[in-house]
């Protein structure tokens, strides 16, 4: 699977501080294409901030992303918007508009372009695999969150982009729909797309991604394919709180647990 | 580790569905707004102390276009009646409706807000003192140009005020909205009082007259000064229509498909002064149509704004024209206030929407 394309990404040298709060430290990363990139870390570690840096919604203090090897800012928005789209973590809506027409709101960049003829097509396949067909006369904003989400999640498929960038896509999904959420990130993948996903859970991004990035006070500690990413001590370490990686016994996969037997134990002596 | 869902194109079904009855909804109301706009012009040319009957309002119209049918107005001062007072009246009606449902419209999108409104958040109170002061003052840098001029600035002004200050994070919230409103009209208010103190009784006079609103000596002079003025707002606004659309995702997710937010917004801005200015400049605040009309407008076709601003600017006409009527009609030889119609009707609608806002999510938030 180590079928790495062409960097669509980079970002070199990112430091960003808020106020005396450094954010992010010198952060050096590459998004290719063919590849789901998982973002990893404890809370607060920078995951979201990164990727807000990495669509050119906050302009960094020191470093700089290039698109197809041009800066962000050189890029006009409506031509960026044809080249990436972003779930973000948040999914409000100010007006009742009904999930059909926020999905169909993806198509927005490619009006006038001869790409615009599949706007049905590309809306109705978006909200197939996102399984939000029927939600799409009821209003948005009454939707449920996990419903939000891939009606959210629709809309960022729908803007047919060969670069997507989700921030926690899985949050408030059941089981079944993030599962089916991440494999259609990795088919995005599989037809050339670059994927760049946060997530909290570690088994979801040992599953599905090629690599991993695990960041920890703003830094990136350790970047590489899951299994040389996720190993108990490293995770314990970054996370404060005994991990332990296990093989599957069926199928190997790994599977990143917290281990609660000296949390127990510590209860008991207590 | 495949693909799990099929990406195999399927036919579109439900969407078209919904949509077509969407669009035969939206193509009724315009067939419905045209229809009622056309009879409450006639039937506002008609009514009066002067009654003039239906066929010779036809007839005037039919001969000042140089056709010889239907009969001249029978009343020796019919003719001078229709043309100088009725037909500029009315269509500084159609004018201050139009620019003040598609200023409330335009304002709701940008401020991703419901219950922004000009006379609401104090833009309309900004515009008057700036035109009041030129009424006192007596400024004519501009001709007949300088009030709407100075109204447009205060309005400009006011709208930026209220923007910076009422907004956090990227959005603004109701209470701080409506707060800022009330404190922006709390000053507005003092400065208006202040121009009356300092005035001659003849500004004085026109002072009281914005305050109150009203259409009364609607001139042709005053419709030929802010037509222009309401037309390009409303072009630039419907322009913006699409991007006030996926505006309501929330900034960053505008700015991720593309849009030009801070560019939009400042755009809008202006709009707003724009559609203001024209409203204010010779009529004074007129409250709530901005409100109430878009509001009316959405339950019916949704939130898209293209069909939202068109179907506003209609509705907004319509009911300034029917309010005009009423205000000089309902009780015989009395122009009452037009703003005070409004305000009576729009006042409780104000606060029916505060309730049904705050029950719905994201309504304080």
């Amino acid at each position: 699977m180590s079928l790495s394309g062409t960097a669509a990404l980079t970002a070199h040298g990112i430091s960003l501080s808020y106020g005396h709060r450094p954010i992010l430290d010198s952060v050096d990363l590459e998004v290719r294409r063919r590849e789901v990139l998982a973002l990893v870390g404890p809370n607060g570690a920078g995951k979201s901030t990164l990727l807000s840096v990495l669509a050119g919604d906050v302009t960094p203090d020191d470093g700089e992303v290039r698109l197809d090897g041009r800066p962000l800012g050189e890029w006009k928005l409506r031509q960026m918007a044809r080249e990436r789209s972003v779930l973000t973590q948040e999914h409000r809506i100010s007006f009742p508009f009904p999930a059909g027409d926020v999905v169909r709101m993806g198509r927005a960049p490619w009006r006038g372009h001869p790409e615009e003829d599949d706007d049905d097509r590309v809306v109705a396949e978006a909200m197939e695999s996102t399984d939000v067909e029927r939600l799409a006369g009821q209003s948005f904003s009454l939707l449920s969150g996990g419903e939000k989400g891939r009606t959210s999640f629709a809309r960022v498929l729908a803007q047919r982009t060969g670069i997507l960038l989700l921030d926690e896509p899985t949050a408030a999904l059941d089981i079944g729909h993030q599962e089916a959420v991440l494999s259609r990130a990795r088919a995005e993948a599989a037809t050339g797309a670059a994927v760049v996903v946060v997530l909290h859970d570690l088994s979801l991004a040992a599953a599905w991604a090629d690599r991993v990035a695990l960041l920890h006070h703003g830094r990136v500690t350790a970047e590489g394919p899951p299994a040389s990413v996720f190993t108990a001590p490293l995770l314990s370490l970054v996370y404060d709180h005994p991990i332990d990686v296990l093989a599957h016994p069926a199928t190997g996969e790994l599977l990143v647990l917290p281990d609660r037997r000296t949390s127990l134990s510590r209860e008991e002596t207590a | 580790m495949t693909a799990v869902l099929s990406a195999a194109p399927v036919a579109p079904t439900v969407a078209p569905t919904l949509d077509r009855k969407r669009r035969r909804r939206v193509v009724l109301l315009y067939v419905f707004l045209v229809a009622a706009l056309v009879v409450a012009t006639l039937v506002a040319c008609g009514s009066g102390q002067l009654k003039i009957p239906l066929q010779e309002i036809l007839g005037s119209i039919a001969h000042r276009v140089g056709l010889d049918i239907g009969p001249l107005p029978s009343h020796p001062r019919g003719e001078y009646t229709l043309w100088n007072v009725r037909f500029s009246r009315i269509a500084m009606a159609v004018i201050v409706g139009g620019s003040l449902a598609v200023a409330g419209a335009a304002m709701q999108g940008v401020f991703g807000n419901p219950l922004a409104e000009p006379s609401v958040v104090g833009v309309s109170s900004g515009a008057a003192v700036a035109a009041g002061a030129a009424i006192v003052f007596g400024l004519r840098f501009a001709g007949d140009w300088s009030i709407p001029v100075c109204a447009f600035l205060g309005g400009l002004v006011t709208t930026l005020l209220v923007y910076a200050l009422s907004r956090s994070d990227g959005r603004t919230e109701v209470v701080t909205l409506v707060l800022t409103g009330i404190a922006v009209n709390a000053v507005a208010g003092a400065l208006l009082a202040m121009l009356m103190f300092l005035g001659d009784t003849q500004a004085r006079e026109s002072i009281v007259f914005w305050q109150l609103g009203s259409l009364n000596g609607s001139r042709w002079s005053y419709v030929v000064v802010v037509a222009p003025l309401a037309a390009l707002g409303v072009t630039i606004a419907l322009a913006c229509s699409r991007s006030l659309d996926l505006l309501a995702l929330g900034e960053r997710s505008a700015r991720h498909l593309g849009v030009n937010v801070e560019g939009l917004r400042i755009l809008l801005i202006v709009v707003v002064a724009m559609l203001t200015a024209a409203a204010v400049s010779f009529c004074g605040i007129v409250a709530f149509v901005g409100l109430v009309v878009p509001h009316l407008v959405r339950m019916i076709t949704g939130p898209g704004h293209r069909t939202l601003l068109i179907a506003s600017l209609l509705a907004g006409a319509l009911v300034l024209i029917c309010a005009d009527t009423v205000a000089r009609t309902a009780i015989a030889y009395t122009d009452l206030p037009l703003g005070m119609l409004t305000s009576l009707v729009g006042g409780p609608f104000f606060f029916w929407l505060l309730r049904r806002t705050r029950r719905t999510a994201g309504g304080w938030a």
